[in-house]
């Protein structure tokens, strides 16, 4: 077994500013990946490199494709990057409104994944919608609504039909449940956590939750600057921080 | 199956003046298959340390810890979480309860990570419920409102739901009553009938004496910078 993904060298900078500076890591099938640190600290800049939304000054972005193996990303065409993005890859936006199209009904947004995949066939493409809307647990009474008439929690469960409909293997996920109800979260983090066991997703997921990354990451990257102060599995890093920052961090969540 | 050889470890706070804590030094133990070991000593000496440390949420930082064959200071995360998978069991004292999440498949969940079909997950799951003498009733809820000894009993169930070669035990009958901590001996003896390598934590001594062949003792690594 190889890597999903390898990264090595990757560095953004806007200016004098330091966005991320010489990321390394490898993700394998199926493992979880958090990314942890406060606003400012470089993990959007870093998630937005890995899925190719922004150019990296340096380093490489190498994916296991289905097809020809390992590639790096960087020097694919925008066409074959678009097709990524389309197939094997996804990204859940923490605004839903980002990641959905909100003229078209729910029910539209899940097929139109699917349509810009090549399927054509209309009673076929309605049934999987809707098979993956009942997944995400949204009654299929109003798969011909649109999102704008749903709740935030409801419209986050769409985007991530929209989102898993094609199969993806590795799943970038910015904040997917910031801005929501703790109710909601919950509900939402075990839906997430019930997928990617399901599905044996990869996942990438950003976000400054400890108790998101606990339920749902393997591993944990923390970050500050811009730079990964700190690496590991999940509750070693959480239980036994090594870094100061890290350990400001953990000390810092309020417990209820 | 569990061979700590020379482990170490101290704590080291970057946020108050960079205090440096050693807590355990020198620390030497070797669990064979179908043995119970007892970890003693007082509140505040070490034991739930180091069982983190055999788990590997905490880091070892000398010596080495060697579990089912691998070696815990150079394992990768996703080595350890093989490792947790399929030949390293623990039952802590509580359980971390998600929401929404029924006690039938939290108990279950061990052997679906493993691959188990969902029916012989949930079929063994349910007989090990019923064994820990949770009501039937329950078993649909997320343990989030149960009580106390209700949420130990649903870990104790997910703790012994499959075979591990290796298990850790925190205070497995704290907080039982005298019929349910019967039950969970009976569990820990036959997992040892099983070949499984048991290191614990018992305060319960007349526990201990019923299922542990013998004790070490965790003054025994303690830091010599701290006892001075």
């Amino acid at each position: 077994m190889i890597p999903l993904l390898q990264v090595t060298g990757l560095s953004k900078r806007y200016g004098a500013h330091v966005g991320c500076a010489d990321v390394a890591f490898d993700l394998w099938p199926g493992e979880v990946m958090g990314i942890v640190g406060e606003s400012g600290s470089g993990k959007s800049t870093l998630l937005n490199c890995l899925a190719g939304h922004l150019a990296p000054d340096a380093g490489q972005v190498i994916f296991d494709t289905r097809e020809q193996g390992p590639r790096d990303t960087r020097a694919m065409t925008e066409a074959e990057r678009r097709w990524l993005a389309r197939t094997d890859w996804a990204y859940v936006h923490q605004n839903p409104r980002d990641g959905l199209r909100m003229g078209v009904s729910a029910g539209g947004n899940v097929g139109e994944r699917l349509m810009a995949v090549g399927a054509r066939h209309y009673g076929d493409i309605r049934g999987q919608a809707q098979d993956w809307l009942s997944r995400v647990e949204i009654d299929t009474g109003r798969m011909d609504d649109r999102p704008g008439t749903f709740s935030g929690g409801m419209q986050q469960r769409v985007q991530i039909a929209r989102n898993l409909v094609t199969g993806p293997r590795l799943v970038f996920m910015d904040e997917p449940t910031g801005g929501l109800d703790v109710s909601v979260q919950a509900r939402l983090l075990d839906l997430l956590r019930g997928l990617v066991r399901r599905l044996g997703l990869s996942v990438v997921i950003v976000t400054h939750d400890l108790a998101v990354v606990r339920l749902l990451a393997d591993r944990l990257m923390v970050m500050k600057d811009g730079h990964v102060v700190e690496e590991g599995l999940t509750d070693q890093v959480l239980d036994d921080p090594q870094h100061g920052y890290t350990q400001l961090l953990v000390s810092s969540v309020l417990h209820v | 199956m569990i061979e700590v050889s020379g482990a170490g470890k101290r704590f080291v706070l970057h946020n108050q003046g960079g205090a440096v804590l050693p807590v355990m030094a020198g620390a030497f133990l070797d669990v064979k298959p179908g043995e119970c070991v007892a970890l003693v000593g007082p509140s505040g000496v070490g034991k739930s340390t180091l069982m983190r440390m055999i788990w590997g949420n905490y880091r070892c930082d000398e010596g080495s810890i060697r579990v089912a064959g691998l070696d815990l200071r150079d394992a990768a995360p996703r080595d350890i979480l093989a490792l947790r998978r399929d030949r390293l069991g623990y039952v802590s004292q509580f359980l971390r309860v998600i929401p929404r999440v029924p006690a039938l498949n939290i108990v279950a969940e061990p052997l679906l990570a493993n691959g188990i079909a969902e029916a012989a997950a949930f079929d063994r799951a349910r007989s090990m419920l019923e064994r820990v003498n949770i009501p039937q009733r329950l078993w649909s809820l997320s343990p989030t409102t149960f009580s106390g000894g209700e949420q130990q009993r649903v870990n104790i169930a997910r703790g012994f739901v499959q075979h591990w070669p290796c298990l850790l035990l925190d205070e497995p009958t704290a907080s039982l009553d005298a019929d349910n901590r019967a039950v969970v001996l009976g569990l820990i003896r036959e997992a040892k009938a099983d070949g499984a390598a048991i290191l614990g934590i018992f305060h319960d001594t007349d526990a201990r004496a019923a299922v542990c062949d013998r004790e070490v003792d965790m003054n025994d690594f303690t830091p010599r910078e701290a006892a001075a």
